[in-house]
């Protein structure tokens, strides 16, 4: 059987090794069921595809047009403006496009200083873990929480700035209620969560 | 027989108006006798439901890039906020069939629902300080869908538009230049080029019927009526690009006296898409009901309507009568046909209907503003069409969108929100200046000012330097 030509990560390298202990995990139709992932593993997994996707966006796209080639704009209003949508624009969306098809997980981008008020904190656990990554740069916050009666493994990954745009931008807006940001600091976080049962 | 004999029997006919649990909204009343429009299935769960009401307008939520949708009060996060007000459910707050309840845009919650998520508003916005919540959408500044032309940056875009902005003018339909793009387009059977009463290809049993040629008033012969039809048609948009007897007549292979909308369908697909989505064709909308409705005699209409034509239906004919389908009957005559109301009355007294009010159509017609020409971008971009919405309700719900597919291409913002919240000037169809004002243009230039608007301009620069 062909392997992919990619270095495996640890978690997945360990999930699915236990999986392929047959012949073929790949070729038994039973191995993909398995529960293989932890909810943090899986959030983790989750939130690395939406980091990368996130970071390749801001560079390669509203970068290099706007600051590299200075070709189009980047704005909130992106169609009247006939311009590019911002990066946290673009990650609603997809997050709007997973609500409208799953209930297995959902995330958003959210802070304690929020440029749109709705992306504010709001439960406990957003509130604990947003005040935590912020303290403590580089870490991430987990945990569990109840809400509407479901309960949901909850995590909280930092959301930094990683290009002169975010601090600038930021710092400017009308609506924003921090004006000092920097280049590296945290500037909000990434909410995931899984429910439990 | 017992209860449930005549029950049945009932079910399937006209009869069936008895189940029909409580005065339905103007919205719906035209399609309640298709009950399973709506409940899907017997025991239909909450969702069935709202997979119906999407089925029928989540397009347009779309279009209006919804500022509530659905995937705000699915996300756990809010689930204190949809314990409140279940907002995944479009019967939430539009239930049917409770006309007690039921206030405009069909809404069935206390006009203050806004307070139960944004109660905290004027610690973030101190200008709102003191609003009542009954105000939110009443009072011209929010809706709770649709707010395209009223966020706080489109407001300060146009804060210095003038009330009347010199040579405004709709946009000119281009259906004949962009004809041969349209898939669906017969262009081989009938290319666009200029045809003569010569060139006619109607057959000869057609020519002397008086079915399709119906004999023009007493003692009149089909053959009369016969030529008199042939010069409208020549003399007919039809005629210039090419559309011959039969492309309307004998488009489905045999010869129809009368063809109908499935005809003009078939190369006016847009338009006659918006038409079944619209008040005026919604009955014949057999894919979204799943049964195909009669057609609503006028005299159905709930808004009120001239005696004479109560018995007619409306139909592509109703306003483009054969063979002339003169655009400019149809954009006034034609609805002043049946419209009785005040505001349609009122319309020969309104500035609107004078002559060079559109710098390039010549007027603002009931259709420049309730069937407004929008563009309609292919491919990316590869051909625009600018077709005639002939979903006139498609504006109206609520009025304030119609100010960026209408009012602004010849008003200022300022001036048409103003316009749009002085109900009882638009009962007199716009005679005046607006006496009432919405004050959401000042707020926002109070908060943000022209100081702060260079501050947005230079984030934006900021962005891009
Ligand atoms: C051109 C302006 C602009 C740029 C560039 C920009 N942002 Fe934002 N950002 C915004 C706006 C506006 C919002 C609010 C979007 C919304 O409606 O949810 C936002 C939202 C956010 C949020 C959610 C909390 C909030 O403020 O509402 C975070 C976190 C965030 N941005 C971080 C970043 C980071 C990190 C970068 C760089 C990778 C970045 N932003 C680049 C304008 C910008």
């Amino acid at each position: 059987m062909k392997r992919p030509h990619m270095k495996r990560p640890a978690i997945a390298a360990a999930g699915l090794c236990a999986a392929a202990a047959g012949a073929s995990f790949l070729a038994s139709a039973d191995a993909g069921d398995e529960p293989v992932f932890s909810p943090k593993q899986l959030a983790d997994m989750l939130h690395l595809v939406m980091e990368s996707d996130r970071t390749v966006y801001t560079r390669v796209i509203v970068n290099r047009l706007t600051l590299q080639d200075k070709v189009i704009t980047a704005s909130e209003h992106f169609e009247d403006d006939q311009a590019l949508a911002l990066p946290a624009q673009m990650f609603r969306f997809g997050s709007e496009m997973v609500a409208s098809k799953s209930e297995d997980f959902s995330y958003s981008l959210q802070s304690e200083w929020a440029v749109n008020r709705q992306n504010m904190p709001r439960t406990d656990a957003e509130k604990t873990g947003l005040a935590y990554i912020a303290e403590n740069p580089g870490e991430r916050y987990y945990t569990e929480e109840e809400l509407g009666g479901v309960t949901y493994f909850t995590a909280v990954y930092p959301d930094v700035a990683v290009a002169p745009a975010c601090v600038s931008c930021h710092n400017e807006h009308p609506d924003s209620p921090r004006r000092d940001f920097e280049i590296g600091d945290v500037m909000g976080g990434v909410v995931i969560r899984i429910p439990l049962e | 027989m017992g209860l449930a004999a005549i029950l049945a029997g009932r079910l399937g006919g006209e009869d069936r108006r008895i189940f029909v649990p409580g005065a339905t909204t103007d919205g719906h009343y035209q399609i309640e006798m298709a009950c399973t429009a709506c409940h899907t299935a017997s025991f239909a769960s909450r969702d069935d439901l709202q997979a119906a009401c999407e089925g029928c307008h989540a397009d347009a939520l779309d279009a209006a890039r919804d500022s509530h949708p659905k995937s705000k009060f699915t996300d756990p996060r809010n689930a204190d906020r949809t314990a409140l007000l279940d907002a995944r459910y479009c019967v939430t707050c539009h239930a049917e069939h409770e006309p007690a309840a039921t206030h405009s845009m069909g809404l069935t919650v206390p006009e203050d629902f806004c307070v139960l998520c944004h109660a905290g508003i004027s610690d973030e916005r101190p200008t709102h300080d003191g609003f009542e919540f009954t105000t939110c959408a009443s009072a011209g500044c929010h809706n709770f869908h649709d707010n395209t032309a009223l966020y706080e940056d489109f407001l300060l875009k146009h804060a210095e538009a003038p009330a009347v902005v010199p040579g405004g003018a709709i946009p000119e339909r281009n259906f004949a230049s962009i004809a041969r793009y349209v898939e669906t387009y017969p262009i081989d059977a009938y290319p666009l080029a200029a045809l003569t009463a010569a060139d006619a290809d109607a057959p000869a049993s057609a020519q002397l019927s008086p079915a399709s040629a119906p004999p023009r008033g007493a003692g009149a012969s089909a053959a009369a009526g016969f030529d008199a039809a042939l010069l409208e048609w020549e003399a007919s948009a039809h005629a210039a690009n090419g559309v011959n007897c039969t492309a309307c007549h004998a488009g489905a292979g045999a010869w129809s006296a009368r063809p109908g909308y499935e005809a003009c369908g078939a190369c006016h697909a847009e338009e006659a898409a918006g038409f079944r989505q619209g008040r005026h064709g919604m009955r014949g909308n057999a894919a979204a009901l799943g049964v195909e409705l009669p057609p609503m005699p006028v005299a159905e209409a709930r808004l009120p309507m001239k005696a004479e034509p109560r018995d007619d239906a409306v139909d592509c004919g109703s306003c483009h009568p054969a063979h002339e389908f003169d655009t400019a009957f149809a954009a006034v005559d034609a609805c002043l046909g049946c419209h009785d109301d005040e505001h349609s009355l009122a319309y020969p007294s309104s500035p609107h209907a004078e002559p060079g009010s559109d710098a390039r159509a010549g007027r603002v017609t009931c259709a420049t503003c309730h069937m407004p020409r929008v563009e309609k971008s292919y491919e990316w971009g590869a051909y625009v069409h600018v077709l005639v919405q002939h979903n006139q309700s498609d504006g109206l719900r609520p009025a304030e969108k119609m100010i960026r597919s209408v009012c602004i291409e010849c008003h200022g913002l300022g001036f048409s929100i103003d316009a749009l919240a002085d109900a009882e000037l638009t009962r007199r169809n716009f005679d005046a200046p607006p006496g009432a004002h919405v004050p959401s243009i000042d707020l926002a230039v109070e908060r943000r000012g022209s100081a702060a608007r260079t501050t947005l301009n230079h984030a934006r620069q900021g962005a891009n330097e």
